[in-house]
């Protein structure tokens, strides 16, 4: 079937089996590779993209479903060589350890902050409940998100 | 983890959805967000011939109020529902037991419609709508009917809808002055509720609904009764695991179940103010 979508600006269209799951469809057709799969059982959060501005995780969603919709990923933050503020807080904050889950957290991140701009840190823990980070680097995670909240109000 | 292969149908409207149940039978399941549907089909443990996809009849997405109830269209996403000033006012146990389910990017995918008619006992929205005695509205080719919440879950993961009707619409009677309580009792943020319990008092009338204490979300009507009866929250609370039948898994076994059951059940009916 064919799917035609926007990502980070750009348009794309291809013809995918109707069981192609956005996520494999953004890594394998498309080539954006920034995108991580981790759980594939939408647990872990490693593969959030933004589907219409909003936080969602690409391992459940069928590319068909994507279909004309406006997607952003990791790849598509950064202007240029300056970094979307929420990667220079993760980078500022030492928000990363291995690295994996970083990409969905920092998509994470970013679509919290859109929805709620002044959040508490305990709102920033429930609101980043749907990302896992095995190296347990959570506190300077969470310190990135409030640094960019701050750094933005 | 890649789902069997299946036709895909991408319905433009809810005529069009009917149309295609009615084609192709048992063999289709219909689409709405994907977040019950999609992970079992990864693991093969649903296999739909064809998905019928209704998620973009947009004009199944609404909370409007209907004079004495809240009617909310099957496709309303969650995000949409736990940040509805409508509900929060009207029917605020809903909005706080929809910020619960599953996560945030859950949340903006899933919607209330296709949680409840997944129809599974370990989900959060069951428990509210039969703590609130909520009616559900399915459209078929004979065209619309009621359906009481009583009457809507008969057995795992199977509901009172047919093979060729699609749940529409969701209504819940306004309760402004209610009281309420909702308990999940999980290991992990967002993992299912290895129990679960919704209770709310209005005008002296209670609901109580559990989550996860038997193979289809059930009512806590000993608890209920309990509470006609003018019993306290911590006694009525003992009856919570009457006539159920909590599943085993690596979480937890049925006797551990019928002690949270009774204990979340205490919490939620304290909260609700009794």
């Amino acid at each position: 079937m064919e799917v035609t979508v926007t990502i980070n600006g750009d348009s794309h269209s291809h013809d995918v089996e109707p069981r192609t799951l956005l996520v494999h469809y953004i890594r394998d057709v498309v080539g954006l590779t920034g995108t991580n799969i981790g759980c594939d059982t939408s647990s872990c959060g490693a593969c959030t993209i933004h589907v219409n501005g909003e936080s969602v995780k690409s391992c459940t969603m069928l590319a068909v479903q994507a279909d004309g919709q406006d997607l952003l990923t990791i790849e598509g933050l950064a202007d240029g060589d300056v970094l979307h503020p929420m990667q220079e807080s993760f980078r500022q904050c030492h928000a990363l350890q291995c690295g994996y889950c970083t990409p969905g957290m920092v998509m994470a991140a970013v679509s919290l902050l859109d929805e709620n701009p002044d959040p508490t840190e305990r709102e920033v823990r429930i609101g980043l409940e749907g990302n896992l980070c095995r190296c347990t680097g959570y506190h300077n995670i969470v310190k990135a998100v409030l640094h960019c909240a701050e750094a933005s109000s | 983890m890649i789902p069997a292969a299946f036709d895909y149908i991408r319905a433009g409207s809810a005529e069009e959805a009917l149309a295609a149940l009615a084609e192709h039978g048992d063999e289709a399941k219909l689409l709405a967000g994907g977040h019950s549907l999609l992970p079992l089909m990864k693991l093969r443990l649903a296999t739909p011939a064809v998905l019928v996809d209704i998620g973009r009849l947009d004009d199944l997405s609404y909370i409007n109020d209907a004079g004495d109830h809240l009617a909310i269209g099957a496709l309303t996403r969650h995000r949409d529902v736990e940040t509805s000033a409508l509900v929060q006012s009207q029917v605020g146990l809903l909005a706080e037991a929809t910020s619960h389910v599953g996560d945030p990017q859950v949340r903006h995918r899933g919607t209330i419609g296709g949680s409840i008619a997944h129809g599974d006992p370990a989900s959060d929205l069951p428990s509210v709508m039969l703590a609130m005695r909520a009616t559900l509205v399915a459209r078929g080719p004979g065209g619309e009917r009621e359906i009481a919440i009583d009457d809507f879950f008969t057995g795992f993961l199977e509901t009172a809808l047919g093979d060729d009707e699609l749940l529409t619409e969701i209504r819940v009677p306004k309760m402004p002055d209610a009281t309420w309580g909702f308990q999940k009792f999980n290991r992990r943020a967002q993992d299912w509720a290895i129990v679960g319990v919704s209770a709310i008092v209005n005008n002296g009338n209670s609901g109580v609904g559990l989550v996860n204490m038997d193979s289809i979300p059930v009512r806590a009507a000993g608890v209920e009764a309990a509470l006609a009866g003018g019993a306290s929250a911590s006694d009525a609370a003992e009856a919570a695991a009457e006539g159920t039948n909590p599943p085993s898994d690596l979480n937890a076994g049925p006797e551990y179940r019928e002690h949270l059951a009774r204990v979340l059940t205490r919490r939620a009916l304290e909260a609700a103010g009794r």
